[in-house]
């Protein structure tokens, strides 16, 4: 064989393995939450039961679902002020400088962080600050829970924003500049404008990496099974009740784990086929 | 225009340096006038300096805090570097090498787009007249009037041209900088470029940069030639291509560098 042709055969087998890999997953996925599905229908999705004792067992996403998009939500809006100011801080404000080149690796060690230290923090600095307001009895919540992963995405949405700003050509803002812009002016009007499409998918992938985070969420959510009742009210998501039964669940109990988990990669699915739709738009 | 009597120089450079980085000038020590209502051309082969000088003269490298200028640029008698650099780059508008509407903008928008850059609020009976005057000097009114309210971008590489040097004149400028305008343009839209640039003459004064001798020799009526960040020669036009002082210059000029 040719060396043209074994590379075309390495790469193949490559791809297909990604492929079998993936639709592996969704069909094991599909597998196991057909229990819950068959059991409880359409009822699964818009019920927020979770009834795991024995002879009366019920359960519903609902309360998860509800969850993990408020607090990803929340997070998100959080997220954009902070993603944003410093994007355009680091690639264009600063762009080129010792201070810019400095925030821009601070900006990557944060990413760089494991989800369980950010819990750690959230759990004994934050969670004491939030007690502090009289706001919330414990400090847990959807609130607390949130503003860690707001801190948490703001390094994918700046460091990609920041991509994206630092790509727009030279000659557009120099052709601004040579109409008497000030700089205010070309960020605003030319800057901003040109990478919009980018900005955006970068917060959607932020968005994304939201509503998938387990292991901080966990730790500050409050793991009430529950639609949470207030932003400071305690509440569950998608990923944290997973994590937190799948040890001790058999069965029916399982299989609606498993129907959680199955929906999540949907939504997280359909967000990043939103975001494609977006980009669409406005490119 | 104020009724005092004006030098025929609208430019004046005086002993004018510009460093990219310490010690080493991409400019040394030019200087040079240009005179009102005329094309002068910049020539020299490539890293000569030539668009680094032309940059210098709305403070374009102002920027890039690397770079360091050092003497003087007069307009109608004042430094340049006393001026606000606002006032200085609507007194002094540019046309780069590759044309660059704002992708964001109709037609329309980037012919007042000086305006709405700088917050300027005008009438839309006057943003009409502005857009069609402008249009009409680049002679791409005929072209463009059923499209105004389409993206700059749609428009041929030539259009797209003649729509920044629209842009440009907007502002009714005294000085126009032209960054090697035509480089990346097919003939026929160059030769509508050159003679706009000969009916421009007429309202503005005209700095042209370009590695194209025939160019220069078409259209200029003052020429200067760089070499290595220094001015070897300037003079009228015809003369320096015709009996060029420095060997230089005549090298260039018979094609032996460049």
């Amino acid at each position: 064989m040719s060396g043209d042709r074994v590379t075309k055969v390495l790469l193949f087998i490559s791809s297909l393995t990604i492929l079998l890999l993936s639709a592996g997953i969704v069909i094991s996925l599909f597998g196991g939450a057909l229990p819950a599905f068959r059991e409880f229908g359409f009822r699964f999705i818009i019920s927020s039961a979770w009834n795991p004792t024995a002879g009366s067992e019920e359960y519903g996403a609902m309360s998860f679902i509800a969850g993990t998009v408020i607090t990803s939500i929340l997070a998100l809006i959080i997220c954009i002020p902070m993603a944003f100011s410093t994007s355009l801080f680091i690639a264009e404000y600063y762009n080129g400088t010792r201070t810019s080149g400095i925030l821009r690796s601070l900006v990557d060690l944060l990413a760089g962080i494991p989800s369980i230290v950010y819990g750690f923090w959230g759990f004994y600095a934050l969670r004491p600050l939030m007690v502090a307001t009289g706001l919330t009895d414990q400090g847990f919540g959807v609130f607390t829970a949130s503003l860690v992963l707001a801190i948490m995405i703001v390094p994918y949405a700046t460091s990609l924003s920041a991509e994206i700003i630092s790509m727009v050509p030279a000659e557009l803002k120099e052709a601004a500049y040579s109409l008497g812009a000030t700089r205010r002016e070309v960020i605003f009007s030319v800057v901003i404008p040109s990478a919009r499409s980018g900005i955006i998918a970068s917060f959607i992938l932020a968005l994304g990496r939201a509503l998938g985070e387990t292991m901080a969420v966990t730790m500050l959510i409050g793991n009430a099974n529950v639609i949470p009742k207030g932003l400071f009210a305690p509440g569950n998501t998608m990923a944290s009740v997973i994590a937190n039964q799948f040890g001790e669940a058999s069965g029916l109990k399982m299989s609606a784990l498993i129907a959680i988990g199955l929906l999540l990669f949907l939504i997280t699915a359909l967000v990043n086929y939103l975001g494609k739709l977006i980009i669409k738009r406005f490119a | 225009m104020n009724n005092t009597p004006q030098s025929n120089n609208v430019l004046e450079i005086r002993d004018l340096s510009i460093a990219y980085e310490p010690g080493k000038n991409a400019v040394n020590g030019v200087t040079a006038s240009v005179k009102r209502n005329s094309i002068t051309a910049i020539m020299g082969p490539s890293g000569c300096g030539k668009s680094t000088l032309l940059r210098a003269m709305n403070r374009m490298h102002e920027l890039y805090p690397n770079i360091r200028t050092k003497g003087d640029i007069l307009l109608d008698g004042q430094s340049i570097f006393s001026m606000s650099v606002i006032e200085l780059r609507r007194k002094v508008g540019m046309v780069f090498q590759r044309p660059n509407p704002f992708p964001n903008m109709t037609i329309y928008e980037n012919v007042v787009a000086g305006f709405s850059l700088n917050d300027i609020r005008l009438k839309k009976s006057q943003r009409d007249e502005i857009v069609e005057n402008a249009l009409r000097n680049v002679t791409l009114w005929d072209e463009v009037k059923e499209s105004l309210y389409r993206k700059g971008t749609f428009l041929s590489g030539g259009q797209q041209q003649r729509l920044c040097v629209a842009r440009a004149i907007a502002f009714n400028p005294e000085v126009l900088l032209l960054d090697e305008p035509t480089s990346a343009l097919d003939p026929i839209a160059t030769s509508k470029i050159e003679d706009l640039l000969g009916e421009l003459k007429k309202k503005y004064t005209l700095v042209l940069v370009t590695h194209n001798m025939s160019q220069a020799a078409r259209i200029s009526d003052d020429s200067m030639f760089m070499y290595l960040g220094e001015l070897v020669e300037s003079g009228r036009t015809g003369t320096l291509f015709t009996t060029p002082k420095d060997p230089r210059t005549e090298a260039y000029l018979t094609g032996k560098f460049g």
